[in-house]
């Protein structure tokens, strides 16, 4: 067994889990919960392992102060990461409690079973309990490679359905999200920004503001400017009286030409993707073998797009004696603390996080920034607990967006008709802005504008498997040649950081479209093209699942009705998902999602409706940003301020959901809550063509898209 | 002196208020009804819906003097968690809820619909919903929860 990474900086077994002698255990995890049911994927794992009801466990909220340091939760990593180091150390725990009760009981190991907890021997009645023998104590052992966990064939818990972990919590509104804590004396305040990123304050005279009802504080640390008041609704009237009366410099302009030109023409660097991984090597030129027959190509584009929670960032802080305790919805409270540390001038452990969940963030957006606004404003007003939260304009305007990119393609055929050589190049900025230790420099944002600046760092190239950029850009098929590239684009006008999926969205959705128009060029049906250069079962698999489940019972005989297919393996390691969308294009040139099926191969299932859960989620959440969602800005700074200027999927305009689970109970679990991501944009894109014969390679396809695209042919 | 008075779930409260202060932060910060949710403060997301003598109204914008004249229902007045309503439970039996954040705001629309009208088709559920947001892409889910819950409802 190869020990989880997660245990290098927590080895102990204490640290992951604790029994307690009224018979609860409780779980520590340094993941946070997603929303994406992670909490209860976990609790199974635990629970099949040591044999014990899931009702007995509580996973804990993480907390700089006492729970393992695992950096983020992110990049459908934490059931991998989390779920592995929770079922090896529930493997040790039981491990050794098998060994105590098998003194106390003078049974050898092998003869003893578990029920609930409860210890019995083959050839005794006596019984003896976990609580009994560890309750409120510790192990003091540290978790080793020498304990096997269950085999999947000893399994009764995992992959049935259970009750999700709080639910009904979230249905009656007494779930506590960081928004809703409440500390006696709490103080609320809000910050007011520049109207865009390079505008600095030039005149405040905040004297009518500080006599305003309510004002604490009206904090000015270079363009930094905050106000915390008694009240909430005082905190929101006197920021927007601030914001009418500061004058800003706004002398430098953001360039808002055509991103797609920005991102040819701006400086780069260019790094060859081998096998996934990005070398520090020289670019070969692109060459098509001498036996092709033909070579094809397409460009494909994506904006900048938008986390945009449905609640905006929020944090709460307090400066109390020298010391920072912060509660917040960040997804990696450790690199936050390290973040925070550099800005404040503070030690490390006087800084103390705590996780409290937020609104569903898909990715990093505002959560760690407003932890920093939150702080700021704390340190001017100590000894107060100290909630600020920011407005939604705030929110659309200074989150870090999903990368804008643009993906060439090119495909050389044989005179049989397959692909060898294909060529691949994504032109984009970073996808990876998370903020950490960077002495000088700072991710966060407040840090840019105090009077003694901490900007950005600069952006370099990842080179790791399938990380920002190049993530999926290598296609899952047998191409016997291939290139790939991934260019790091600099200077663009936008701030952006981590998406649902980073590059993947794109380079599958440029993938899966081409590899539609090289079928149609071969005048080949899209499935049978594929399989014809696809020898990975598994992946086989999801697309004929994916496609007989289409098949069986809908059909539409409409003149605008389309379908379309397409498939991936998010990072080309995790898990496989197929979808097919059947869609109607009406006379104007508006869509409407008919039905999507998904099918999806996640390796062993754990927890089928929360896989489901986040399979279909990211589906919606695709279908958003690919048919309707686009960042607008112009010299003056962000246009998409509010749900209008930034509208997203509504509840008319989703489909109809069928997914098929394949599981694999002798395959690891793969994370899957990013893998629709891709395929659903390609396949959407796949069945407007099929539907009306124009092949949109632009998202987002809003109507006028299409309508423009009919007018060009 | 209460400048205002506020019935909310039944029991009516006099509150020294700024009469102009939007409905949400006089339930959540003077009421402690923390259920329902600010998601932009706009009237365009939904998450702020609670009941207006009937109807599902947003509370992130209109001062609260308007409603004194009113009885308003939170999610808090729908259901708690050991006595969960039945539309409650439909969304419990479907998982329907991933963040959970627009939730309350969906099911409040979702309890001034089915009041009126507890057998809605498809196109009245997506008009009562028509201006609640889901960032999480819970809407399938939802759908079918308000269909479960519109069918326990009838029965
Ligand atoms: S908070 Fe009221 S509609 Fe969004
Ligand atoms: S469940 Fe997260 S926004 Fe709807």
């Amino acid at each position: 067994m190869t020990l989880s990474s997660s245990f290098g900086n927590n080895p102990d077994l204490d640290s992951w889990l604790q029994f307690h002698r009224d018979g609860r255990i409780t779980v520590s995890t340094g993941k946070v919960e997603l929303g994406q049911k992670l909490t209860t994927a976990l609790t199974v794992i635990v629970a099949e392992e040591l044999d014990v009801d899931p009702g007995r466990i509580t996973v804990l909220t993480a907390d700089t102060d006492n729970s393992p340091n695992e950096g983020y939760t992110a990049g459908s990593n934490s059931l991998e990461s989390s779920g592995i180091a929770l079922r090896q150390a529930s493997a040790k725990a039981r491990r050794a409690l098998m060994e105590k009760a098998s003194e106390h009981l003078e049974e050898p190991v092998e003869n003893l079973s578990v029920t609930d907890g409860e210890i019995g021997g083959a050839t005794t009645n006596k019984n003896v309990t976990y609580w009994d023998l560890i309750g409120d104590k510790h192990f003091k052992i540290t978790v080793t490679d020498d304990v096997l966990p269950k085999s999947p064939d000893q399994y009764h818990l995992i992959g049935n359905p259970v009750p999700a972990v709080g639910l009904e919590a979230l249905v009656t509104g007494t779930m506590t999200y960081v928004h809703d804590m409440e500390f006696t004396d709490m103080a609320h305040a809000r910050v007011i920004r520049p109207p865009n990123y390079h505008a600095q304050i030039q005149d405040l005279n905040d004297t009518e503001v500080r006599a305003m009802p309510g004002v604490i504080e009206v904090i000015l640390d270079g363009s930094f400017l905050s106000v915390v008041c008694e009240r909430e609704e005082q905190a929101i009237w006197a920021a927007s009286k601030l914001a009418r009366i500061t004058v800003w410099d706004e002398s430098k302009e953001l360039n808002s030409k055509d991103i797609f030109v920005q991102l040819k023409n701006n400086p780069r660097q260019s790094l060859p993707v081998v096998e996934g991984v990005a070398k520090e090597s020289p670019v070969q030129p692109f060459r098509p073998p001498e036996n092709s027959s033909k070579t094809l190509s397409a460009t494909y584009q994506r904006p900048y797009h938008m986390h945009g929670s449905i609640g905006p960032s929020a944090a709460i802080a307090l400066y109390d004696a020298q010391v920072l305790k912060v509660w917040t919805h960040s997804q990696g409270i450790f690199p936050l603390r390290l973040a925070l540390a550099d800005v404040l001038g503070l030690a490390e452990d006087k800084i103390h996080l705590v996780h409290v969940p937020g609104a569903g963030c898909y990715g990093h957006n505002g959560a760690d920034d407003v932890a920093l606004d939150a702080a700021l404003a704390a340190r001017a007003v100590p000894g107060r607990p100290i909630m600020l939260k920011w407005e939604r304009a705030d929110e659309h305007a200074w989150e870090p967006f999903g990368s804008a990119m643009q993906i060439e393609l090119q495909a050389s055929l044989d005179d049989t008709g397959r692909v060898i050589y294909w060529n691949h190049e994504t032109f984009s900025d970073t996808h990876m802005s998370r903020p950490s230790a960077h002495r000088e420099n700072s991710r966060l944002l407040a840090a840019w504008h105090l009077q003694s600046p901490r900007p950005a760092p600069p952006v370099k190239p990842t080179p790791g498997f399938h990380t920002g950029i190049h993530r999926n850009a290598d296609p899952i098929y047998d191409f016997a040649d291939r290139r790939v590239v991934k260019h790091l684009v600099h200077d663009l006008p936008l701030r952006v950081s981590a998406l649902r999926s980073l590059g993947a969205y794109a380079n599958v959705f440029a993938i899966e479209s081409f590899m539609d128009e090289l079928a149609h060029f071969r005048d080949m049906d899209p499935l049978e093209f594929r399989l014809a250069h696809l020898s990975d079962n598994r992946a086989r698999a999801v697309l004929e699942a994916a496609t007989s489940k289409a098949n069986s019972g809908f059909s539409s005989a409409d003149d605008g009705h389309g379908r379309g297919l397409a498939v991936a393996r998010y990072k080309n390691s995790k898990c496989y998902v197929a979808v097919v969308i059947d869609l109607i294009v009406d006379d104007y040139g508006a869509i409407q999602l008919l039905r999507a099926v998904i099918a999806a191969d996640a390796g062993q299932i754990v927890d089928p409706d929360g896989l489901r859960n986040q399979l279909e989620g990211g589906l919606m959440q695709s279908a958003s940003w690919t048919l309707k969602e686009q960042v607008k800005f112009d010299d003056k700074g962000i246009v998409s301020r509010d749900w209008e200027s930034y509208p997203i999927l509504t509840f008319a305009e989703v489909p109809e959901i069928e997914t098929v689970l394949i599981d694999r109970p002798d395959q690891p679990f793969l994370g899957s809550g990013e893998a629709t991501q891709g395929p659903t944009a390609a396949a959407i894109g796949n069945a407007i063509f099929y539907a009306i014969g124009l092949r949109l390679r632009r998202i987002p396809f809003t109507q006028d898209r299409v309508r423009d695209a009919a007018a060009e042919v | 002196m209460p400048k205002v008075s506020l019935n909310v779930n039944g029991k009516v409260h006099h509150l020294d208020v700024d009469e102009k202060t939007p409905l949400i932060y006089v339930l959540r910060n003077d009421l402690g009804l923390k259920g329902t949710k600010l998601g932009c403060g706009l009237e365009q997301c939904g998450a702020c819906k609670v009941i207006v003598d009937g109807k599902a109204e947003f509370s992130c914008n209109t001062p609260v003097e308007a409603f004194e004249k009113s009885s308003i229902t939170t999610i808090e007045g729908i259901g708690t968690p050991d006595k969960l309503h039945v539309i409650q439970q439909a969304f419990v039996t479907e998982c329907a809820a991933q963040c959970g954040y627009c939730i309350p705001g969906i099911i409040v629309a979702i309890k001034a619909l089915l009041d009126v009208n507890p057998n809605p088709d498809d196109e009245m559920i997506c008009e009562a919903l028509s201006d609640n947001l889901c960032r999480c892409g819970t809407h399938g889910q939802i759908l079918k929860a308000v269909k479960r819950a519109a069918k326990e409802i009838s029965l």
